[in-house]
């Protein structure tokens, strides 16, 4: 196109096993740009910036820099074609100083001159402003400042392409700012910054052009200045909302008479919790070392949801509320009765249960069976010297099996063998067998198909049905707003909305998810 | 490939020491059948006893076989290894001589009370390296580091630093056989302690919860498991196996010496886990592995001995023997195994499909 | 917020104040020592006794420094000291000459430092297992190359074993009148060259920072563009020939072969290292740390034995409460220094 084309990525696809991650996906980064990234879980964006880094082979395409196509194997070939990656996650040795960091593993000579390498340290971090200095051990350092450290590093590395992915999520208001600072210093050097972040008002902050991917499709490519918030948030989610915001309320209709009506039955739920039903979980300004204070309330048999971008602090609050994070202050009621949940244990001694949002980090036990994963958390409760027996185990693993229609070659499967979504019915089984009272889900649906989508929402209703409190948190507003009557908005951490009734529709809760204006 | 996963599967992790054993019983019958004679014999007390290579092994490797139950459970919670059994051992033997020694004449309630002071005191060095691991949160090779260094000598001053004898017919009977019955009464305490092991996982359910405190800690605390309290619990079974062993080491010859009793048999009991095939790693595992795991080390032995191995010069086969097993079961070696097979298979394929044009 | 960093003072490294804690303790003891229990004490000659002593277990745990901080261990390192020893001198009394021994020496220790090497880094089998497998390994040669103990016959290296370093002007003057001459052996001359060796390895070599920074976070290095598993290949490889070496002065210190050399000198310098401020996480430690974590042990020892406890059962439990003590307070400085951070 033109000479200021960075890096183009054509007709990028990427398979893996029974899934196409990418779909014929262009990307386009211009000089002394910053181009943000956006989609929500599954979107493929991190598919795509590791096919970028060489972690992933992709499977069709081409990728070029300046006009010539480049082949990258491994992280070490996009070093050398001038891409660099700052990760979530600090990839630096916090034991080692600055200065190490910044120039390990690609000393030119066998030899380490510390001194010259913490004046070399010294001289870059002051010219982008850095406040941190060689000598000190990066342990030491705030988040903040290591991940500058590691852009320092790819910036003396002569990158022409920065990558960020989610840079700022473990970082405050003032140490975003300064991130900002350093990128716009380097924009103006002509370096092209991919910005990957979930949080919205960074991205209208920094960026000048916005690439929307979902489900693995590219969605478009937008200069910031012609996508509203709102716009944006409604191409991540996928409902083309745009200039048509009267007509949504009809589309809501629709959806409500769509397939097994389930959405018939959340409305009769709706209705018949207006009428009478006393609260069965209730929380004051409860805070964790994660959570910001917040109130909430759920009443028997209510289905509520806490919505907002990843990382706006949805899954953070229900942490809190299960104990699951170290509570650090607030009043909770059960039934009326003040009580203390401090642990997991706490509050499934209350009749409370908590599927986490990383199934496999949180949830399973991978090497045990299906069997022994499904009675884990009744066990627990039973307590030590009750085991249930094999005989009543295997009864339960079998009915919860057929109920949810969980599909495992036998009970005695290991549970790490089965597909994400029957993972997930297993986590399920596993809470429904405790028969709580109040049921957290966090994130219940994510990365499974959609005809386990399904199943699980139809059992949310019919456990609110039976007189169990669900609170449910999914990345797809048109789950939520079909099973809950209740939706909390959270975003930066803050709540900043609740919804119910005629509020309870699309377009609403994307206004009140992108914030105010719009 | 579904179907491969589920044969590697039904053999489960069973089959390393099972091929293990099978493979010394071979070589056994080729190098010399009669190493599987068993005879009954007359021995000094009079009593007819059951004798032969296949005896040696069984007895011989009783307190190896206790002690790697107990490691089992350690190394799955944990994801670690205590090398202070051996110390701790002569720590629990001391403590069982003392007490034996205490009154004038030993009976059936001086040894149960020796036994049960044993025990105690196992337990409460169990609960320091278990609070240090559990608590402190230090790996449990350097937390069991503090035991193996002073263990033996805390043994030695329980006694005074003699090395008092225990002249007893009782204590010989525990070490050796009981009046009467011709299998030799380690063997039976080893049945006795597996047996326990069975009863208490049928009881309680600590099977399931030391296995997902050891595969998924996280996820573990998020069911409301206090993996703290398993993990302390994990070294005080430990303990109780500790003085079960030190008790038979001290019954078989009838005195305590705190530097010689069970001496390295920390290297061993962990070997017997790993044989077993447990991830040293912790997680899911099987009791039962690590018996089978004692008796292939004591196996390994007793067939060295027959092939005039000197008891010092042992160690070196043993090592050869481990390295192989280990080598067979990494899944490095695994992964490149099969990537050859498929590869030699797809040669195959195109071959045929070659001939068949 | 770090903003007004410029010309503050930096607090030190973690591995500097494990170092300097172990250091000061060191000194303190040794002070309490000489003015309690005078005596021996008061000689120089007592330092370099120690050193005398513990020349080999000082070259050992250098090597388990660097496997240690690259997050790894080696639990071979005595057994491997001991078939050394028990290989040269055979050797030596079948009429070989020193040189030679000295190649068998390294050669024999860098044998078992490839093999490990190989296993754990290539193959990705658990380091102790592979370890554990080779002191097993080195102890069963030992026995079947000589159950008796050996006694170095040869002249040459009897000259060299004699070669004491004098060092008048630290001497005492003996009840007799005659002045008795500070004693140094040539082992304790190899002892700090390799020390000396490693401490610029792992100060100023590119190889010794990608032991810490593989021993601090091995993904973290592997993205930084180090090759990780070469470089653990390399850190057994090291450990390896440090053992040779040890083995080497092992003998000229007893010259002697003994199946029971070196027994439990792996845990020994385990001890040391930890005590030293090695952690066996992996990424922080220092050599000179370790060599103070040996002078303490060996000084605690030799405490012990002035105080008139004479038991060895007294040695090994205050080696044992020392190292539960060191254990402890690591643990304790360490979370509490990172719980600041939060």
């Amino acid at each position: 196109m033109n000479e200021d084309v960075l890096l183009t990525m054509r007709h990028i696809e990427k398979r893996f096993p029974g899934v196409l991650a990418l779909n014929n996906v262009d990307f386009t980064l211009r000089k002394g740009e910053i181009h943000a990234l956006m989609g929500e879980n599954g979107a493929g964006k991190s598919t795509l910036i590791k096919i970028l880094t060489g972690v992933y082979q992709m499977d069709g395409g081409e990728v070029t820099i300046e006009g010539q196509p480049v082949v990258i194997h491994s992280p070490q070939d996009a070093q050398n074609s001038g891409i660099s990656t700052v990760y979530q996650e600090i990839t630096l040795c916090p034991n080692l100083t600055v200065a190490e960091n910044m120039f390990i593993g690609r000393e030119d000579s066998a030899w380490i001159r510390q001194k010259e390498y913490e004046k070399r340290a010294d001289e870059i971090l002051e010219k982008l402003g850095i406040p941190t200095r060689g000598v000190t051990q990066l342990g030491r350092c705030s988040l903040a400042i290591q991940q500058m450290v590691a852009i320092a590093r790819a910036v003396d590395m002569k990158c022409k392409v920065l990558i960020l992915d989610e840079p700022t999520s473990s970082l405050d208001d003032k140490e975003v700012n300064m991130l900002f600072k350093l990128m716009r210093d380097l924009k103006a050097e002509g370096v092209g910054i991919i910005f990957v972040t979930h949080f919205l008002e960074q991205v209208y902050e920094v960026s000048d052009r916005i690439t929307v991917l979902r489900n693995g499709e590219l969605v478009g490519e937008y200069p910031v200045e012609e996508l509203p918030q709102v716009q944006l948030v409604s191409k991540m989610l996928g409902e083309n909302l745009i200039e048509e915001l009267p007509e949504v309320q009809t589309e809501t209709k629709m959806i409500g008479t769509d397939q097994d009506g389930v959405s018939a039955v959340g409305e009769m739920i709706r209705e018949e919790i207006k009428k009478n039903s006393d609260v069965f979980y209730e929380a004051e300004s409860l805070s964790s070392n994660q959570a910001l204070p917040f109130d909430f309330k759920i009443r028997k048999g209510e289905v509520n949801g806490f919505t907002g971008l990843l990382g706006s602090g949805r899954s953070e609050s229900v942490r809190a509320i299960f104990g699951a994070d170290k509570v650090t202050g607030g009043t909770v009621k059960i039934k009326g009765e003040q009580v203390k949940i401090n642990r997991p244990i706490d509050a499934m001694k209350h009749g409370i249960g908590y599927l986490a949002e990383d199934r496999k980090r949180d949830g399973i036990i991978a090497d045990l069976s299906v069997r022994e994963n499904i009675i884990l958390a009744l066990q627990v409760m039973n307590g030590f010297f009750k085991p249930i027996s094999r005989s009543e185990s295997e009864a339960f693993a079998d009915e919860y099996i057929k109920v949810l229609n969980i599909k495992t070659a036998s009970r005695e499967t290991p549970v790490g063998s089965l597909s994400g979504g029957n993972q997930q019915k297993v986590i399920l089984a596993r809470w429904l067998l405790t028969h709580p009272d109040y049921l957290i889900l966090d994130e219940p649906t994510r990365g499974i198909d959609i005809g386990t989508k399904w199943e699980i929402q139809k059992l949310v209703l019919k456990l609110a049905e039976d007189g169990v409190s669900v609170t449910f948190i999914s990345s797809e507003i048109e789950e939520m707003l079909r099973t809950c009557s209740r939706l909390i908005v959270m975003r930066d951490r803050h709540v900043v909305g609740e919804l119910k009734g005629d509020d309870l529709n699309q377009a609403q809760v994307m206004k009140t998810i992108a914030g105010g204006e719009a | 490939m579904d179907t491969k996963k589920k044969f590697n599967l039904s053999l489960g992790q069973l089959t390393i020491p099972i091929i293990a054993i099978l493979i010394l019983v071979v070589f056994n019958l080729i190098r010399d059948p009669s190493f599987f004679s068993i005879g009954i014999t007359q021995n000094n007390d009079g009593n007819s006893v059951l004798s032969g290579n296949l005896i040696t092994v069984i007895n011989g490797a009783s307190e190896l076989a206790i002690l790697a139950m107990g490691m089992t459970l350690v190394t799955a919670a944990c994801g670690g290894q205590d090398i202070s059994v051996g110390a701790a051992a002569a720590i629990a033997g001391s403590a069982f001589v003392k007490i034996l020694k205490s009154g004038d004449s030993i009976s059936v309630g001086t040894v149960i009370l020796a036994f049960l002071f044993a025990c105690v005191v196992a337990m409460i060095f169990g609960a320091f390296n278990g609070t240090l691991v559990a608590v402190f949160k230090i790996q449990p090779m350097i937390a069991t580091l503090i035991l193996y260094t002073c263990g033996r000598s805390i043994a030695y001053w329980i006694n005074g630093g003699a090395t008092p004898t225990v002249q007893s017919s009782i204590i010989t009977a525990i070490g050796g056989f009981i009046p009467g019955i011709p299998v030799p009464t380690p063997v039976l305490i080893v049945v006795i302690v597996a047996i326990i092991f069975k009863l208490v996982f049928h009881f309680t359910s600590l099977e399931i919860l030391t296995q997902s405190v050891g595969i998924n800690g996280s996820a573990a605390r998020l069911n409301g498991i206090n993996s703290t309290f398993i993990k302390l619990l994990s070294f005080i079974v430990l303990g109780v196996c500790v003085a079960v062993a030190g008790c038979i080491g001290v019954s078989r010859l009838g005195l305590i010496n705190h530097e010689t009793l069970l001496i390295d048999i920390e290297m061993d009991t962990i070997l017997a886990v790993a044989i077993g095939g447990n991830n040293l790693g912790g997680g899911k595992f099987k009791i039962s592995g690590s018996i089978i795991g004692a008796y292939v080390i004591q196996m390994l032995t007793i067939t060295l001995y027959a092939m005039k191995v000197s008891s010092t010069d042992v160690k070196a086969y043993k090592a050869i023997v481990i390295i192989l097993l280990v080598v067979i079961g990494s899944p490095v070696v695994k992964a490149k195994f099969e990537k050859l097979m498929t590869k030699l298979r797809s040669g195959k394929a195109k071959e045929t499909v070659k001939g068949a044009e | 917020m770090n903003n007004i960093v410029e010309k503050r003072r930096e607090p030190l490294s973690d591995t500097k104040l494990l170092m300097t804690i172990t250091i000061s303790i060191f000194i303190v003891m040794y002070l309490l020592a000489m003015g309690l229990l005078g005596g021996g004490f008061l000689h120089p000659q007592q330092i370099f006794d120690m050193l005398n002593d513990n020349a080999s277990l000082i070259i050992v745990s250098c090597g388990l420094t660097i496997v240690m901080i690259g997050g790894g261990i080696d639990i071979s390192v005595g057994a491997v000291t001991s078939l050394v020893v028990m290989s040269c001198v055979l050797y030596l009394n079948n009429g070989g000459n020193i040189f030679v021994a000295v190649l068998l020496a390294l050669g024999i220790g860098l044998a078992f430092g490839l093999v490990h090497g190989y296993l754990i880094s290539y193959l990705e089998i658990q380091p102790f297992i592979v370890t554990l497998a080779g002191m097993f390994f080195a102890r069963g040669m030992t026995t079947i190359l000589s159950v008796n103990p050996q006694k170095v016959t040869h002249e040459g290296f009897a000259a060299l074993r004699d070669i004491k370093i004098e060092i008048s002007w630290l001497g005492y003057t003996a009840k007799n009148g005659n002045l008795v001459p500070a004693r140094m052996e040539l082992g304790v001359v190899i002892a700090f060259i390799c020390v000396i060796a490693v401490f610029i390895l792992l100060k100023y070599l590119r190889l010794g920072r990608c032991f810490y920074a593989m021993g601090g976070n091995q993904q973290s290095a592997l993205m930084l563009g180090i090759n990780v598993k070469r470089t653990r290949f390399i850190s057994y490889v090291l450990s390896g020939c440090l053992s040779g070496i040890s083995g080497f002065v092992f003998m000229m210190h007893t010259g002697a072969g003994n199946a029971t050399n070196a027994a439990g000198m792996e845990m020994n310098a385990i001890a040391a290292a930890i005590i030293g401020g090695t952690l066996l996480t992996g990424g922080v430690g220092n050599v000179i740390g370790t060599f103070f974590g040996v002078m303490t042990l060996t000084t605690i020892k030799k405490i012990v034995v002035s105080s008139g406890l004479n038991d060895p059962w007294w040695q090994n439990i205050t080696t044992g409460g020392m190292l539960c003590f060191f254990i402890l307070l690591q643990s304790v400085v360490l979370s509490r220094r990172n719980g600041k951070k939060k």
